[in-house]
């Protein structure tokens, strides 16, 4: 015992001395100007920005049970895999996806490669239509992406797909609209003023709580933020494919708006805002012309009576 | 026959007394446990996460279990120099060579059972059911492809001199595989000459471990293979077993053990 107690009074003091030199050194480090560190949350400090790379790899993972695993690899095409269909089925989010969905695996290779497809998920669906049993009754199946969304979410805030989808789903498929709204909202509480992230929330007034005057407020909202932060870029980025789908969406949800209310002159107005920018505006012309009509009927018919 | 089964079983009473599969199963059972807890969005019926994540830690650890114990066996035998009195006795090489495959087989196989048992009841937990004839693909098949991996750890410890670069290139061997191994064809067809015929041959040499592997299937609730495919799979197991002890053999026949 009397030969180990120095040493153990060494370690007791070497101990207090490393603690108290790391306290101090933190408290200077803390107070020092070029410290960058905004969080002091352990992932911050140990992965860093490098929890991108982790929740777009949880956010397709979400993606591939949204298609119960039958999803393409790195060695597949996956043109048709662009854009997560379960991002792109809630329509807030452009589509870039292209060509044949469900045969992204050529034909098989050789007898093992055709061996094999019996032992991985070979079908494509959908898991809001049942997955693989196509079974229409279990749509809120679709529950299951749901924990690879939130640790997305978790691991990088400021992705807005991410809130769209988890909410879509949540107050469409499973009913549960104030979880779907509370997530939309800690979405703009990370990013402020997102166009994306308010037309979501409008959607959630609109469909759901059918509130028109907040659905309307937040929808105009939206759109005054999207023009904020478009104002003096060049129009390419102004008018991008993103940018355009998401001005379309506003513009459309506004102008269905007006008319649930009964404001047709307003949703006129909209429809030709969102004419402007949509891919096909042969469609919403058509939709304007049967709207001027209906306005002018009522001011017509009485003077077709007189006479 | 009966000399097989008796090299078998104590090398099965050998791996009963280790603490591997103890270790191992608490672990998983303390992480599924963990992730279990976990509740998303106030929705406690997801649970399809919660399978992967177990099935995940199941075949790592049936990986842990079958490679660990597989490469150790003929090296610590001639180590200690068990393995005289042994070759002493009235058994032949192929003999200790079998018994000792069977013994790690068997092994894997009741350590599956449990490991299985405990994913069953995870799952029926939150699902509220119990599809007995898929979980029985999945095991059947998983200890099968542990067959291929136990007579490719064998050939290692015969082949390789240190028991740790055994379990290493067996363990990187068999990840690979299973990562890869349905894509090298695909991969071969994109590369020039002799690349391309380098990769194809591989692709047609290599135990396709990754045939095994129904964790999709189970975890997205797909129906059940076709038995008769499930059959041929067993066949294909039991054919690269055989041929990788047979290879253990030759080189085993021959081999000076002082």
């Amino acid at each position: 015992m009397k030969t180990t107690r120095p040493f153990v009074l060494l370690m007791l003091l070497l101990l207090v001395l490393s603690s108290g030199l790391a306290a101090r050194i933190d408290c200077w480090f803390m107070g020092w100007p070029g410290n960058h560190e905004t969080s002091l949350n352990p992932l911050d400090v140990m992965i860093g920005d490098a929890q991108k790379l982790f929740a777009g790899s949880f956010y397709r993972e979400a993606d591939v049970y949204y298609h119960s695993g039958y999803y393409p690899t790195i060695f597949d095409n996956r043109a048709a895999f662009e854009t997560a269909h379960m991002a792109a089925d809630t329509g807030a989010v452009a589509s870039h996806n292209q060509g044949d969905e469900a045969g992204f695996r050529s034909q098989p290779l050789d007898l093992i490669d055709a061996f094999n497809r019996h032992f991985t998920p070979n079908r494509h669906t959908h898991l809001d239509e049942g997955g693989p049993t196509d079974d229409l009754s279990k749509s809120e199946e679709v529950r299951e992406i749901l924990p690879w969304l939130k640790i997305s979410s978790e691991l990088d805030p400021e992705d807005i797909q991410t809130y769209i989808v988890t909410a879509f789903w949540l107050r469409t498929r499973m009913g549960n609209v104030a979880e779907g709204e509370q997530v939309l909202r800690e979405g703009l509480r990370y990013n402020p003023d997102n166009p994306q992230l308010l037309f979501e929330l409008g959607q959630v007034y609109f469909e759901n709580y059918h509130d028109l005057q907040r659905a309307r407020h937040i929808w105009e909202a939206a759109l005054r933020c999207w023009q904020q932060q478009m104002a003096g870029k060049p129009d390419s980025e102004r008018f991008n494919f993103d940018n355009k789908f998401i001005v379309e969406q506003l513009q459309t949800r506004l102008a269905l708006l007006e008319e649930t209310a009964g404001n047709f002159n307003a949703a006129i107005a909209h429809w030709e805002q969102a004419k402007a920018v949509a891919p096909d505006p042969g469609k919403m012309q058509k939709h304007i012309n049967e709207l001027k009509q209906k306005l002018a009927a009522p001011a017509n018919a009485p003077a077709a009576a007189i006479h | 026959m009966n000399k097989i089964f008796a090299i078998g079983k104590v090398v099965l009473l050998e791996m009963y007394r280790r603490k591997d599969f103890y270790v191992l199963f608490i672990v998983t059972a303390l992480i599924t446990a963990v992730m279990g807890s976990v509740t998303f969005f106030k929705d406690e019926q997801i649970v399809r996460y919660l399978k992967a994540i177990c099935l995940f830690l199941i075949w790592a650890s049936s990986l842990f279990i079958a490679i660990g114990a597989t490469a150790r066996q003929i090296p610590a035998e001639r180590e200690s120099r068990t393995i005289f009195p042994l070759m002493a006795k009235p058994v032949s090489r192929a003999q200790v060579l079998l018994g000792k495959f069977l013994g790690c087989w068997l092994a894997c196989g009741a350590a599956l059972v449990i490991f299985y048992a405990f994913f069953g009841c995870v799952a029926a937990a939150r699902e509220h059911q119990w599809p007995l004839a898929n979980y029985f693909q999945a095991w059947s098949l998983h200890w099968a492809m542990l067959g291929i991996v136990v007579a490719m750890t064998l050939f290692g410890s015969l082949v390789l001199t240190a028991v740790s670069s055994n379990i290493t290139i067996t363990f990187i061997a068999t990840i690979a595989i299973l990562l890869v191994g349905r894509h090298l064809h695909q991969v071969a067809l994109t590369m020039s000459e002799p690349s391309a015929i380098m990769i194809t041959s591989l692709y047609y040499v290599i135990p396709h471990l990754e045939l095994f592997d129904m964790r999709d299937l189970i975890v997205h609730d797909w129906p059940l293979i076709p038995w008769g495919i499930w059959f041929i799979a067993l066949v294909y197991a039991a054919a690269y077993s055989a041929l990788l002890l047979l290879l253990s053999w030759l080189v085993f026949r021959r081999k000076v053990l002082q």
